[in-house]
């Protein structure tokens, strides 16, 4: 095990080589999966204020 | 658009379990080089992130293109949700191959023809990315980010050749050459596997950031509307 985690001498090469890479992508889609909830929320209050584009064409009739 | 929202959770499941297939041959069961040693194991993320942020890059060229003579809105939107995700694995691939760099060529960088075009098609997303974020409607940002994408898109095959038209510490195409790959099959099944599930997750993340934009877009919309409505000034919405 020590043997595998010493990668033969470059593990301070190849493990932040994985931990950038399995992070960055990770780190992306956690940011891209709040922006996407914090998106629905906003407009799930806009529609619940009842500011919708067809509420907007409603009041008009 | 609709379709993606059943499909999202699927393609992020298969690139989490390609991902970690691919990535953990590579760590524990792909034999190490006889001259790099276990270095060689970078290669199965600084690989993938790197055939990605070059692919990501032709996709945001034919998203700019499509937006360009066609008008679509939604190439657009993938060409704002593209740009992000190609920047992180353009950053990805310069990262670990500095660390790559290191041990093997004795240094973190050099400003040669292979490492100099990827750190231009880095700044070329995040140029991208910022020409995006200039304007106040994202809709008149479509024209001269989609300009732009496509002029950078020269760099992509410069990116490709390179490695033949200059002399570069970085070595040729071992896998995408015209001839059979000169990789034995037991570090090639890996790479290939944490390729597509590198591409998996590209795929998966950029489908969701189109989905945000879109709903960004209608929130702007309906914002909009009621500012109009309201002698041309955007009302504080009362919170729900």
């Amino acid at each position: 095990m020590s043997e595998f985690l010493a990668m033969g001498g470059y593990a301070a090469f190849v493990w932040p080589s994985y931990g950038i890479g399995v992070g960055g992508v990770a780190l992306l889609a956690l940011v891209s999966l709040r922006q996407w909830r914090a998106a629905k929320a906003e407009l799930a209050r806009l529609e619940a204020a009842g500011l919708s584009r067809r509420a907007r064409l409603e009041d008009r009739r | 658009m609709r379709l993606s929202g059943a499909l999202l959770p699927w393609l992020a499941a298969a690139a989490l379990v390609v991902c970690a297939a691919g990535l953990v041959w590579g760590l524990v069961f792909a034999p190490r080089d006889w001259q790099q040693g276990d270095t060689v194991r970078i290669m199965y993320v600084h690989v993938p992130a790197a055939w990605w942020a070059m692919g990501g890059y032709m996709s945001l060229a034919v998203a700019s293109f499509v937006s360009l003579v066609w008008r679509h809105p939604l190439a657009d939107v993938a060409a704002v949700a593209i740009a992000p995700v190609g920047a992180v694995f353009t950053a990805i691939c310069l990262a670990t191959g500095s660390l790559w760099g290191k041990p093997m060529w004795g240094t973190w960088w050099v400003w040669d023809a292979r490492l100099t075009s990827v750190l231009v098609l880095f700044f070329l997303y995040l140029g991208h990315i910022a020409l995006t974020n200039a304007f106040d409607e994202p809709e008149r940002a479509a024209r001269p980010a989609a300009i732009l994408a496509l002029i950078g898109a020269v760099n992509v095959p410069i990116i490709k050749f390179s490695v033949d038209w200059w002399n570069t510490l970085h070595q040729p195409a071992s896998v995408t050459r015209f001839d059979a790959p000169a990789v034995h099959v037991d570090i090639l099944w890996p790479l290939l596997i944490s390729g597509l599930g590198f591409g998996l997750a590209f795929a998966a993340i950029v489908l969701l950031r189109m989905r945000t934009v879109l709903i960004e877009r209608r929130v702007r919309a309906i914002l909009a509307a009621r500012g109009l409505e309201g002698a041309g000034v955007s009302r504080p919405v009362p919170a729900a």
